[in-house]
């Protein structure tokens, strides 16, 4: 069973969030533009916002046409749980849906299991590209957990440094 | 309820024209300003009807309206270029910002599609 991750309160976390929606396809781009306005607190560049939002459409797809297929999708939710810990972003993505067999398989860029449905086969390629850490747990029956890390404002964290 | 699917058939012939453009053997594609997999799935059924219809060689993305695309656009692109491709078809991505442009090479996608300005 994937453990459904509370938020940790621990004194880092600056801020945090949970969003629950249905899982049809018209949520997507909802999901999407909040995870960005949730972000928009830490200043982030339109380059690193557009990052995130491919990031999270490509996980909110994912867990919609592939962890719950066919007729169960608007039988059923999604989850975002959103948290920022200084300048990092984390972001899970939760589905209970049919899980991944084969995690290793389904990262390979242009592996798909739906290419009828013109799936290209890059979604966990296009997270990792955008992020800075990607981790997926999943459990077949059970459901898939994304998680993201992207560090925010590096450019000032660099003048820091020095 | 006759009429009823007459209007409705006359609105998406609305959308269509709007969004989908032939001149001579090339289809011109206007993209919308978000691309992800709810938007794909009608664009690609379109883009299919006027492949198989209208004969069209050639197709054109114009993504000048599209601020943001996941890798739905990349299923899109390559969808239509294998229907195409087979009849020496070509495809072109035209007024890419920098978003689009780098989803575009980032999937390796500049090997099958001609990006212009």
């Amino acid at each position: 069973m994937i453990e459904i991750v509370n938020v940790r309160r621990d004194k880092q976390v600056m801020n945090e969030m949970q969003l629950e929606f249905r899982a049809v396809s018209d949520n997507e781009a909802f999901a999407r533009m909040a995870v960005a306005a949730f972000v928009a607190q830490l200043n982030p560049t339109l380059e690193e916002l557009s990052d995130i939002k491919t990031a999270v459409s490509e996980a909110v797809t994912n867990a919609i046409i592939h962890g719950y297929e066919g007729d169960h999708q608007g039988e059923n939710s999604v989850w975002i749980n959103c948290l920022i810990r200084k300048d990092v972003l984390e972001i899970e993505i939760r589905d209970t849906g049919v899980g991944i067999e084969n995690v290793e398989k389904a990262m390979e860029p242009l592996f798909t299991t739906k290419p009828e449905l013109d799936r290209s086969g890059m979604g966990f390629a296009f997270m990792e590209a955008f992020m800075d850490d990607l981790e997926v747990i999943s459990e077949v029956g059970q459901g898939t957990l994304v998680r993201m890390l992207k560090k925010l404002g590096t450019a000032s964290w660099i003048d820091q440094e020095e | 309820m006759f009429s009823f699917f007459v209007i409705l058939f006359q609105g998406k012939g609305k959308v269509m024209e709007d969004e989908f453009k032939v001149i001579d053997n090339y289809l011109m594609i206007r993209m919308p300003d978000e691309i992800d997999h709810h938007r794909s799935v009608y664009i690609s059924k379109m883009a299919d009807q006027y492949i198989m219809n209208e004969k069209v060689g050639n197709i054109v993305f114009d993504f000048e309206r599209t601020t943001f695309m996941d890798s739905s656009g990349i299923g899109i692109i390559v969808g239509r270029y294998k229907k195409i491709s087979c009849f020496g078809g070509r495809v072109f991505a035209i007024n890419a910002d920098s978003q689009v442009r780098r989803i575009l090479l980032l999937s390796g996608l500049n090997k099958i599609v001609e990006i212009m300005d």
